[in-house]
Order: structure tokens, then C-alpha cells, then sequence
């Protein structure tokens, strides 16, 4: 059955395809934040998540390849949409510079989402690859050990969101992601006609309130960073007996 | 003097039609696609003819004044159709049907077709709910219906407050699917401004499109008008702005009769009139009166208070009490008079005086507010963004106001005119309503001619004719018509006068008002002939028209349709100057009943009721045009009542 | 009360286009907004100037003929309600009103405020319809149609076609146009055959067109006279991801079976 190509030249399809993989996008967007939120559970429980994802790299890439598919497909299709819904409308109204009704959100969509892909390169350079010269600590993460010999990633959180600029601009792009799935959440469910006949509310409230705890979650680790979250982990040794108790 | 030949089937009233059916000469399905056919107008009658003739076979193309087929004024009707389907178990029946609408029209319209009408209506509500209109229902799923006035029986179907436009999206859907396919060419914004006859056949259409002024010929084997009525001749009306006789008149000036054109019918419930800026007059459907009542204070000195000071005591539920067993569902025509006679006697209420109350009160308190909401609910809006006024609390004013025309082009049992080859459907032709139109017939006659009637009697025509002998649109009747619209245009456009067709209109329309409308008299009447033609040679001289001929111009559009009102609106008064009787929405002041009469001793009517005269009226009057400022001449159609007997039309 | 008005004065298709100042003369607060245009129109006649073309007819909020996009919204400054259906009384004394065409490249200016809204009905051609031949149709009763089912489409029906939905979508979709109409007959159990061909149909047909996509912002729902709920655009990307599913041809809906 050919309904690829249909789907992809139809508004309606390719916004089938934007909500799709926004999803996709969406969940991860949420396990991303459960794994990294282990930040607060101390070192072990993340260095230890950490190891597991790396050393089951079977398992990794698929999810890898899959979610850089879809951000490319979303990315695309986004673009795509965005170019033709202006040239459909070239001509705003002198009497009222804002469409009626209209959210910021959704006016923003394409901006907020652009540059949370610039973001998203940033923070691959910056935590997965690695890049030195990334990272304005002036130390290579690559090179973080902890005692059991695991990547240590917890070390390379605190001294990376110890740098004001890192954790500004990431500061920033959690707002916009938030932003953009407040009124993307909605939008999804709109896309694929999903409308519960039980609480037809549940999509917006979903979108409004999904997206807030998105964002208070994700900002909660620069923010308890900057403001001292674990500056000792990364001072010691000499480790302090205080400090070790409070981690375990 | 044109000959006019009703070509009524033989044989007994029931079964006229299918015998007509059957001896009507068909074309063989190989041979329809080579026929042509032209239809103007895609209201109910012009959409389903169209969407019909091409499921036929035949080559039809559709012409509207619209930017879309779907914007023709039938979208506007509220009430309801009415078809003999006694879903009620209430006693309907097609005979009742036809009883109903005869007497109705008070015995002024043609058994025969009428029969005709009555007995496809039930295939109508078929036919529109397999197209997917969305009449009302009950709960068990089937469909619901409601009363209208000029009948005891419970047979009218509905779709909310929005019944035309329902009908019309469902006739316009069937247009589509047939342009679709490409059985149906669709030129929109497109205005016939001239009819071409050759040899005495109607054989094509002079049309000009509306965005470019391109003037244009077509030519076709025959030539179906369904234009739509001729109401906004008194500007003031419940038409669309659009609304125009010029398809018909100018067919008229080629030699079609034009049948009563002084039957015209005033509705009594519509938004009163506030000032003379009003563009146009809003109508609150009928169907209202079936929870409304209608009343005026008894005393003049109360008019003034507000309808709630006035106890019961003091109000005059004056429908209910001239007319009992009818009382707020009496026709249109007697309903409209009965308001005027009470405002005239100085008891009318509003600023101007002119209107009355229509309460709801005792609806609310017997179904609550939820079911009338539901019921009525788009009306009450509608009035309250006109007047501002929150009907659930305090009591509608209406006031009458021109509504429909029954009057039209004179058609025989075939639905064609005198003129061979023009096929009249709708409120354009004359046919069905006699003196007076009941509530929620009119969308049943449009989809009557044009999905069943015209279909199966257009190829008695076609089957005489050859399309390979079809003149060409070159051919000198096409040049000379062509020509005639060009000079029109130009003579309105270079006229360098002081006035805008619209204060013609305006006037005409003040003018008619007064003299051809909810009463009529003699001397009226005369002056009203001398005063129109008096304003028709000063719109030659002096009218304004704006803008250029090849180009978008609403200026000249209006102006032409003007001109037209100006000529018809003399032919109104003429015809109601010579009808010496009072017959349904026709009231001559000098023929009503009076207390000394038989019929109001013996209690059928009141004083005041219209009095027909049969004997030597019981015709229609079909006018010809004479050429150009000569009077037109009178044809008559005598009608013949086989089936039911004329008898007074009493409502009490 | 008097007003000044801003319009867009247009000779035609192809010419650009510029605002223009018209002061009115005293005007009644219960004259409807095109009452107002009338009357500005009859003086800029007498002073001979071209009147200022702007579409309209029944005036009475059910044609759809009427378009305008007053103070940047079309239709005016009520819910649910048409310009035509806008009257006077909702404007305070010397204000200044801008009056704009619809603007959506699907809907070409042909003069002033005057658009062409054809496309819609080339979106209707291409499924707007439940095939069903004159003279074919069953007894009506023997359709059952449940209330709500019946009361659900008619709300979709209401749609009067105006085109402000697109004027107001930033994006100019007629998707709400669109789903109404799908909406309608694929509530009703007479539209069912059709339903795939149909969605598929129309929704190629308005892509063609030139009209945007949907990105679920509202204003046409907030705009609509009729006040058409987004609700039916749910319902058509559902209709329309099934009949993904199902992969039917899309263009074959259009016209019908002959
Ligand atoms: C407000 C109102 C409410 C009504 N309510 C009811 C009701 O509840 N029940 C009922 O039975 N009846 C009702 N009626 C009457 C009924 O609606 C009309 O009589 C009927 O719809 C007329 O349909 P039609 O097809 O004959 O003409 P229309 O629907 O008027 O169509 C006329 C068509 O002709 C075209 N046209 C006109 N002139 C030209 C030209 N020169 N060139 C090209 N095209 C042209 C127009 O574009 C249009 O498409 C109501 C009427 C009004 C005004
Ligand atoms: C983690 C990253 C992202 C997530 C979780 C996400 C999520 C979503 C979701 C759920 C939608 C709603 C789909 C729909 O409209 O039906 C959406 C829409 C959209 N996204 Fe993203 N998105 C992400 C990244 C991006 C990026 C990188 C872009 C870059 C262009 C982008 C641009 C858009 C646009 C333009 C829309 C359409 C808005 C609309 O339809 O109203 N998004 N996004
Ligand atoms: C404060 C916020 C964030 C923190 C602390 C954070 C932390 C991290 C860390 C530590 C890694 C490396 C994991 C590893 O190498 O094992 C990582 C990877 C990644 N992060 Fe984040 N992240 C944050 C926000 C985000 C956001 C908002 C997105 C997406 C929109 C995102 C997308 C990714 C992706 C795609 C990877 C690569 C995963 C992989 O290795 O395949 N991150 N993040
Ligand atoms: S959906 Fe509403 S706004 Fe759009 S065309 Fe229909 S009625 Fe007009
Ligand atoms: S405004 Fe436009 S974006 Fe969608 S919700 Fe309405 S069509
Ligand atoms: S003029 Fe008909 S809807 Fe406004």
C-alpha cells in the first residue's frame, strides 16, 4: 500500500508526519529527563546509568539513528509547511498586526523549534562527543573517571553547568523547548485526530502543564548546580564525611 | 395576441402526470449528449435542474449572477418545505396537500399542476435526504416536522431555522458533483442580460461577466430561466440585494407573457422598518407563529407603554379572535392584512406605529426556555443583532413586508413558455401559488420543477428539435441581441445625469409601496402608472452611473436591474388595475366583505376579507409586450376547476 | 455618530492596491455596517468618484457573500455573527475603522474589498457530495439517523462558505471550510461509501489550490459566523490518516461517478 508519498505531499499528511515524530521526540524528551534527573540520587546511581547506556551501544545506536530520523523529518517537514503557509498568506492586516486569537506559542513554532535544534547540536558536542573547547572548563571531560573506572559523568554535569554561559543558553532552550511543546502537545493531538470524547480538555491541559513540568524539571540541574549542587564532588579530595552522608 | 396552450394531460386528475410521463416523447441516451441546454439561475430550482438534466446525459451549461451557485437566495429560507409524507399519522395526504395549496392560493392557480406538485413533493424528501441534508429528527432517528400556517396537518420538514440553505447546499452538491465529472459547464458571475430567439424558438443567451464587462453568445437547444422572484422591485423587501427581474423581463420584452405580475405576497412576520437608510427587510420565519402569538393593546392609548404593563385583559390576540380555527397559523395574506388593518386603526406599536407584538411568553411556559431555544433559537439571535432587543424576555414587534412573488413568466403543463424552447422553473414562472403562496411551498415547488418535473418534460421540446440545426452564434438573431445589451450598457454609462440608480430605486420602490401594495384601489392604482413612467423617463435622463463598462462595475449592474423595476413595476399596477376582485395576496379596496354580506352573516369570513369574483376573473393574465411605449396586451388562460369546486376561502 | 474609514481602494486583479480616508456623513447607531458603505458609496457618487466596491446579498448572515476584514478581523468585532450582520452601534463616535479584503493567495483581489472565492467551490467538486442519482433515493424514513448524529452534522452544515476562516488564519488554510464540509456528510449514515474517497478528494483539491496548512491556531474557529467548531478539523485528520491507512486513490473522488 503506497500512502507514503500521498502523505508526505498533503498538508494534512505531512503534519501527520510533524506530529508522529514529534512524539517520538516528546517521549524521549521526558526518559532524557528521568535518566538525567539521577543527577540528585549522587554520583553513583548516574555514573552508573550513564555506563549502561555506553556499554550497551546495541541497544543505543537504533534509539540514536531513530530519534535523528525524526528529528530530521521533523525539522524538514516543519520547514516545508512553514514555507508554503507563508506564501499562502503573503499579506498581513494593516488593522491588527497579530492573527486573531492567536497564542505566541503558536505564532513562534518554527523559531522556538530551530533553535532548539541549535541547541541540541551544542549539547551533543558538548556531553556526547565531547568536545573540549565546548565546554569553557577549560578540563576534558573525556577524560573523567570515577573509582570504579566508569565515565564520570556526574563530575563532567557539575563542572559543565558551573560555567554561567553553558547554563544560560541551556536555561534558554529549555524555555523555548517549553514553549514549544505547549503548544505542540495540543497541536499533536489536533494532527492526528485524537479528541477523547471523555475529557475533551485533556490535550491542552496535557499541553500546558506537561510542558511546565518539562521545563522546571530539565532547569532544576543547572540551576541547583550554579547555586552550589555538588561543588564539593568536584573540589574533592579531601572528601568530608558531612558531605559524603548527605550523597548517600 | 400570443396563444396560449396549457397542454393539461387528459384523463382524471390523479393520473394526469404519469400519463404524461408516459406519452411525453423521450430522447434515446446515445443522442442526449448532443443536446444543449442553457439554464440561468442555481437556486433550488436552477441547482437541481442542472445537476438533473446532466444525469440525463445532456450538455448543460449553468449561468449565476454569484460568485458561487451555492450563494442563490433560496440559501436564505428558515421555515421549512412541506411534502404530503404524513409521517404525523395527522391526516395528510396528497389530496389535502393539494386542497390545502388550491385553496391557499385562493383558487387562482392550475389544478393540474398543483396535483402534480403535491404528489412529487414526497419524492422530494427522498431525494434530499439521500443527498445528506440534515432535516431534523426525534430521538427514535426519524424525521421530525412542524406546522405552517394555512394548514391543520403537521407536514412541513426542517432542518433548524436554516431549512433553505440546507436544500440549497444539497441541490448545489449534486451541481458539483455533475461540474466535476463535466456534465455541467458553471460560469459564475455571470448576468444574461438578453434572451435570442430565432425563428420563434428561444435558442440561446447574451451574458455578460461580472468581473471583466466581457459580453458573451450562447447558444443552446433550449433555454431554462430559474431567476428567482421579482420582490426587490419594492427595494424594501426580504430579498437578497442581488435579487432582480432582468432574466425574465428581458425574455418578456422577447415576446414570453408574463403572467399576474400584480400577485405579489407580503409577509406578516418580519423586522419592522427603522429608518430609510434600511437596505433591506429581515424576515422571522413563519414558523414562529406556531409558538408565537400574535397581539396589539386593545386601546390606542396603551400602544406607547411597555408590552408588560399591558395586562392580558388589555391585549387584542387579534388572529385568535377573527380567526378561530386558524388563529396565529392563518395565511400570510390574511395574517399581513389583519396587522395593517389593526395598525391603521392607530393600535400599532413602536416608534414608527407600524408593527405588532409576537409573544412567546406562553411558549416559554409551557416548553421552558431550553426547547424554545432550540427550536427558534438562530431567530431570536438574528433579532437581537438587528434590533437589540432580547426576545425570550419581551415580545418580537413584526411588521408585513414584500416577501414573494407568485406572479411570473406564464408556463404551460410543461413548464415552457409561450415563447418555444424557454423552459420557466421556480419563482421565476407563475405556475403553482395562485393569488397567494403558502408557507413552505415554494422550496417545494423549485425542487419539484427542477429535479422531477422539467427532467421529464424538456425532451417533449428537444425531440422536435435537430441540434445539428442549432443556429450558430454567429447567426444575425445572436449579432442583433448582442448589440441591443451593448447599447443599453453604453447609454447608461455615457448618460450624464445627477442621480444614483439607487435613489430610483428607492423611490420606485416608496411608490409601489404605497400605491400596488398590502391595498389597493383605482385611483391608486392610475396615479401610481403616471407617477412610475414619469420616474422611468427621468432615470434615462438623469441617471449617474459610476465606473466604466469593462471593468467590475456594481454601479451599472444596479442601474440595469433599475431599469427593468422601472418598466415591471408599471405592468404591476396595470395588472392589479384591471383585476376588479380581491383574491388572495391581491386586495382591492373596493372588493371586501361587509357586515351585510351572506358569507359574514353565515360566519365564514369577516369584514374586510377579500372578496374574489370568479365569473368574470377566474383566469390568469398573461401580459405581452407590445414593442416600446405601446400598453402590453392581455392573454387570457381561463382556469378550469375539474376536481374542486371554487368556493369562498374562509379560515374561521 | 460619525466615523472615518480606512479602505483598500483596488482598480483591479493585476493594479496595486492603497488605502484611502472617507469621512462619513452622520449615521444612525441601528444602520448595519453595509448600510454605512451605502451611504458612503451614494456621496462618493454624487461627487463622482468611483464607489467603493464591496461584495454582498442577503445581508442577513446566510449567503456568505459578504467579506471584509474590519479592524483586522473579518467579519467584524462580534462572535458568531457576519459583517453583514454587524451593525453601527458596536463602533463609538469618530472612530477610525479600517476596512481590508480578505488577503490569502487563494482568494485573488478582483476590486477593493471584492475577492474571488472560487476555490471553494473546486474544493466541492472534488467530493463535496454524496452520490446519489434523481429518482434513486429510498423512502427517507427508512434512514435512520440517530439525534445527535443528525444535530452534530447540521452544526458542520451551517458552515455559510464566507472564506473568513481562511482571511483569519495566518496561514490561509481553509482547513476549517474543508472539515465542515467533510464533517457533514461523513457524520451521516448516507455519506459512509464515500468517506475515504471524499476526505482524500477535497483535501488534494484545497492543497492544489494554494491554500496553507493547519497549525492549530484557532483564529478561524474564533472568526467563523457559525461558529464552526475546530473539533471538525480533528475529525477530518482522522478521517483522513484512516483513509491513509486504507490507501485509497485520492483523485477518483473527483465528479462522482458519472
Ligand atoms: C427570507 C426568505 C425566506 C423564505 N422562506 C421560505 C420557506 O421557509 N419555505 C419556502 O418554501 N419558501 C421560502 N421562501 C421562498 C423561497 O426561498 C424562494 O421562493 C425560492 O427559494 C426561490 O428559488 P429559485 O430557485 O426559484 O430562485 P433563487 O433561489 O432566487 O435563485 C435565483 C438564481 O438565479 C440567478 N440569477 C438571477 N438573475 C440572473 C441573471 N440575470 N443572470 C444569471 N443568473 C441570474 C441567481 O444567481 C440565483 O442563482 C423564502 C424566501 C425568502 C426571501
Ligand atoms: C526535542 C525537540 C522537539 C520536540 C519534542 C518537538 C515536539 C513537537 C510537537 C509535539 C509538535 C506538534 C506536532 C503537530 O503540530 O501536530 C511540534 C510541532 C512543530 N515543531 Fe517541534 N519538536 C521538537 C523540535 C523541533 C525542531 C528542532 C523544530 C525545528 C524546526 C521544530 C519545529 C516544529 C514546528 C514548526 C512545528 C509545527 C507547529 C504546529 O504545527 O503548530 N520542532 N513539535
Ligand atoms: C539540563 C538539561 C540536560 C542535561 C543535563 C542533559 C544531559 C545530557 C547528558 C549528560 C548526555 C550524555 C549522556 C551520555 O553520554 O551517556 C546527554 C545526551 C543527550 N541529550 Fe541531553 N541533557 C539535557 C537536555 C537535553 C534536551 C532538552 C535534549 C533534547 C531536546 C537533549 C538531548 C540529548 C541527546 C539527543 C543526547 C544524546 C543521547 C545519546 O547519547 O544518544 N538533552 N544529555
Ligand atoms: S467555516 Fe465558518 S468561516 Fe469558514 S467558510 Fe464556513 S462559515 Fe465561513
Ligand atoms: S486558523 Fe489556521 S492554523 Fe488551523 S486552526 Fe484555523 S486553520
Ligand atoms: S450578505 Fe449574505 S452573509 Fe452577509
Amino acid at each position: 500500500m503506497n500512502s507514503i508519498t500521498p502523505m508526505w505531499r498533503s498538508t494534512v499528511g505531512k503534519k501527520i508526519v510533524m506530529a508522529l515524530t514529534g512524539a517520538a521526540l516528546f517521549l524521549f524528551v521526558i526518559a532524557h529527563l528521568l535518566g538525567n534527573l539521577q543527577i540528585f540520587l549522587g554520583p553513583e546511581a548516574l555514573n552508573r546509568y550513564g555506563h549502561f547506556l555506553q556499554s550497551n551501544m546495541e541497544l543505543v545506536w537504533p534509539a540514536r539513528l531513530g530519534l535523528l530520523a525524526c528529528v530530521v523529518l521533523h525539522i524538514v517537514a516543519a520547514v516545508q509547511l512553514s514555507a508554503a503557509n507563508k506564501a499562502a498568506r503573503p499579506v498581513g492586516y494593516e488593522g491588527n498586526p497579530h492573527p486573531v486569537a492567536t497564542t505566541y506559542a503558536s505564532r513562534t513554532m518554527l523559531m522556538s523549534g530551530l533553535i532548539i535544534a541549535a541547541f541540541i547540536i551544542y549539547h551533543l558536542l558538548h556531553f556526547t562527543v565531547l568536545v573540549k573547547g565546548l565546554n569553557f572548563s577549560g578540563q576534558d571531560f573525556a577524560a573523567f573517571q570515577d573509582e570504579k573506572g566508569r565515565h564520570d559523568i556526574y563530575r563532567m554535569m557539575i563542572l559543565g553547568f558551573q560555567q554561567p554561559i553553558v547554563t544560560i543558553f541551556y536555561l534558554v532552550a529549555m524555555a523555548l523547548l517549553c514553549l514549544h511543546l505547549s503548544h505542540g502537545i495540543y497541536a499533536m493531538f489536533q494532527s492526528l485526530g485524537l479528541k477523547p470524547g471523555c475529557c475533551p480538555g485533556f490535550p491542552r491541559a496535557l499541553a500546558k502543564w506537561g510542558s511546565i513540568l518539562i521545563f522546571c524539571g530539565y532547569a532544576a540541574i543547572p540551576l541547583a548546580i550554579l547555586s552550589g549542587y555538588g561543588r564539593e564532588y568536584v573540589t574533592a579530595p579531601p572528601p568530608d564525611p558531612t558531605v559524603g552522608k548527605e550523597m548517600k | 395576441m400570443a396563444e396560449l396552450d396549457a397542454r393539461i394531460p387528459p384523463g382524471p386528475l390523479g393520473q394526469k402526470w404519469e400519463t404524461h410521463k408516459f406519452t411525453t416523447r423521450l430522447i434515446n441516451p446515445a443522442n442526449k449528449r448532443k443536446y444543449k441546454i442553457i439554464v440561468i439561475g442555481a437556486g433550488l430550482a436552477g441547482a437541481s435542474a442542472s445537476a438533473t438534466l446532466a444525469e440525463l446525459g445532456y450538455e448543460v451549461h449553468n449561468f449565476v449572477i454569484h460568485d458561487s451557485p451555492r450563494r442563490a437566495h433560496s440559501v436564505a429560507a428558515q421555515g421549512g418545505i412541506n411534502a404530503a409524507k404524513n409521517y404525523q399519522n395527522d391526516g395528510d395526504s396528497v389530496h389535502r396537500l393539494f386542497y390545502d395549496t388550491i385553496k391557499g392560493g385562493d383558487f387562482r392557480a392550475r389544478e393540474a399542476n398543483v396535483h402534480r406538485l403535491a404528489e412529487v413533493s414526497v419524492n422530494i424528501i427522498d431525494q434530499c435526504v439521500a443527498q445528506g441534508v440534515p432535516f431534523a429528527r426525534e430521538y427514535g432517528g426519524l424525521l421530525d416536522n412542524r406546522s405552517f400556517g394555512g394548514a391543520q396537518v403537521s407536514r412541513t420538514f426542517y432542518a433548524r431555522g436554516q431549512t433553505g440553505q440546507q436544500l440549497l447546499l444539497g441541490a448545489y452538491s449534486a451541481l458539483c458533483r455533475n461540474i466535476g465529472n463535466g456534465g455541467v459547464k458553471s460560469y459564475t458571475h455571470a448576468e444574461m442580460l438578453d434572451l435570442v430567439v430565432a425563428d420563434g424558438h428561444a435558442k440561446g443567451v447574451i451574458v455578460r461577466n461580472l468581473q471583466t464587462g466581457e459580453i458573451t453568445r450562447h447558444n443552446a437547444d433550449a433555454v431554462v430561466l430559474a431567476t428567482g422572484g421579482y420582490g426587490n422591485v419594492y427595494n424594501l423587501s426580504t430579498y437578497a440585494r442581488q435579487a432582480n427581474t432582468t432574466a425574465i423581463w428581458r425574455a418578456y420584452k422577447r415576446g414570453a407573457c408574463f403572467a399576474n405580475p400584480c400577485y405579489t405576497q407580503i409577509h406578516p412576520t418580519c423586522i419592522p422598518v427603522s429608518g430609510d437608510y434600511q437596505s433591506k427587510l429581515t424576515l422571522m420565519s413563519e414558523s414562529l407563529r406556531n409558538d408565537g402569538r400574535v397581539w396589539v393593546p386593545k386601546r390606542k392609548e396603551d400602544c406607547a407603554k411597555k408590552p408588560a404593563d399591558i395586562p392580558e385583559g388589555d391585549r387584542d390576540y387579534y388572529l385568535e379572535r377573527m380567526y378561530t380555527a386558524f388563529g396565529n397559523l392563518a395565511p400570510r395574506d390574511i395574517a399581513s392584512r389583519a396587522a395593517k388593518t389593526v395598525c391603521d386603526e392607530g393600535r400599532g406599536v413602536g416608534e414608527t406605529g407600524l408593527g405588532v407584538y409576537l409573544d412567546f411568553a406562553e411558549a416559554i411556559q409551557r416548553l421552558g426556555e431550553p426547547k424554545v431555544r432550540e427550536r427558534y433559537g438562530n431567530l431570536f439571535a438574528m433579532y437581537h443583532e438587528i434590533t437589540n432587543e432580547d426576545a425570550y424576555h419581551t415580545p418580537m414587534r413584526i411588521y408585513p413586508a414584500v416577501h414573494y412573488t407568485m406572479g411570473g413568466l406564464w408556463v404551460d403543463y410543461n413548464l415552457m413558455s409561450n415563447l418555444p424552447g424557454l423552459f420557466v422553473l421556480g419563482e421565476a414562472n407563475f405556475s403553482d401559488h395562485g393569488a397567494n403562496r403558502l408557507g413552505a411551498s415554494a422550496l417545494m415547488q423549485g425542487l419539484a420543477d427542477g429535479y422531477f418535473v422539467l427532467p421529464a418534460t424538456i425532451s417533449g421540446y428537444l425531440a422536435t428539435q435537430n441540434p445539428a440545426r442549432r443556429p450558430a452564434t454567429d447567426a444575425d438573431s445572436f449579432r442583433l441581441a448582442e448589440e441591443n445589451v451593448q447599447h443599453l450598457t453604453r447609454r447608461m454609462i455615457e448618460n450624464k445625469g445627477q442621480r444614483t440608480p439607487a435613489s430610483f430605486h428607492k423611490e420606485l420602490g416608496r411608490l409601489l409601496w404605497d400605491y400596488c401594495g398590502m391595498a389597493r384601489n383605482q385611483a391608486g392604482l392610475e396615479r401610481g402608472i403616471e407617477l412610475i413612467a414619469a420616474l422611468r423617463d427621468e432615470f434615462w435622463r438623469n441617471v449617474k452611473v459610476s465606473g466604466e463598462a469593462g471593468d467590475w462595475n456594481q454601479s451599472l449592474e444596479q442601474a440595469g436591474r433599475v431599469a427593468d423595476f422601472l418598466e415591471l413595476g408599471e405592468l404591476m399596477c396595470r395588472d392589479a388595475l384591471h383585476r376588479e376582485e380581491s383574491c388572495g395576496g391581491h386586495f382591492r379596496e373596493e372588493y371586501q366583505y361587509t357586515a351585510a354580506d351572506e358569507e359574514t352573516k353565515k360566519g365564514l369570513v369577516n369584514p374586510g376579507d377579500v372578496k374574489r369574483r370568479d365569473d368574470p376573473f377566474a383566469y390568469v393574465a398573461a401580459w405581452e409586450f407590445a414593442g416600446e411605449g405601446r400598453p402590453p396586451v392581455l392573454n387570457k388562460e381561463p382556469l378550469v376547476y375539474e376536481e374542486v369546486k371554487m368556493s369562498t376561502r374562509s379560515y374561521k | 455618530m460619525k466615523v472615518t474609514i480606512k479602505v483598500w481602494r483596488q482598480k483591479n486583479r493585476g493594479a496595486p492596491g492603497a488605502f484611502q480616508r472617507y469621512a462619513t456623513p452622520e449615521l444612525n447607531a441601528n444602520m448595519s455596517f453595509l448600510e454605512m458603505l451605502d451611504v458612503v458609496n451614494e456621496q462618493l457618487a454624487q461627487r463622482g468618484e468611483e464607489p467603493i466596491a464591496f461584495d454582498h446579498d442577503c445581508r442577513e448572515g446566510i449567503c456568505g457573500t459578504c467579506s471584509l476584514v474590519i479592524n483586522g478581523k473579518p467579519h467584524g468585532p462580534h462572535k458568531g455573527v457576519a459583517t453583514c450582520q454587524t451593525y453601527m452601534r458596536s463602533f463609538h463616535d469618530g472612530q477610525e475603522i479600517v476596512i481590508e479584503p480578505f488577503r490569502a493567495r487563494a482568494f485573488p483581489i478582483i476590486k477593493d474589498l471584492v475577492c474571488d472565492r472560487k476555490a471553494f467551490d473546486r474544493i466541492q467538486h472534488a467530493g463535496g457530495f454524496i452520490s446519489v442519482r434523481t429518482g434513486s433515493a429510498p423512502d427517507a424514513n427508512s434512514i435512520l439517523v440517530p439525534k445527535p448524529t443528525s444535530d452534530l452534522a447540521m452544526d458542520a452544515a451551517q458552515c455559510i462558505g464566507c472564506g473568513a476562516c481562511v482571511a483569519a488564519c495566518k496561514n490561509a488554510s481553509a482547513m476549517l471550510f474543508v472539515a465542515a464540509k467533510v464533517s457533514h456528510l461523513n457524520l451521516l449514515p448516507q455519506g459512509q461509501p464515500e468517506k475515504e474517497r471524499r476526505v482524500k478528494g477535497m483535501v488534494a483539491q484545497m492543497d492544489q489550490e494554494g491554500f496553507g496548512g493547519c497549525t492549530v491556531t484557532g483564529s478561524c474557529e474564533a472568526v467563523c459566523p457559525k461558529e464552526i467548531s475546530l473539533d471538525f478539523i480533528t475529525k477530518m485528520n482522522r478521517d483522513y490518516a484512516v483513509a491513509l491507512m486504507k490507501g485509497e486513490p485520492a483523485r477518483a473522488a473527483a465528479g462522482g461517478a458519472g
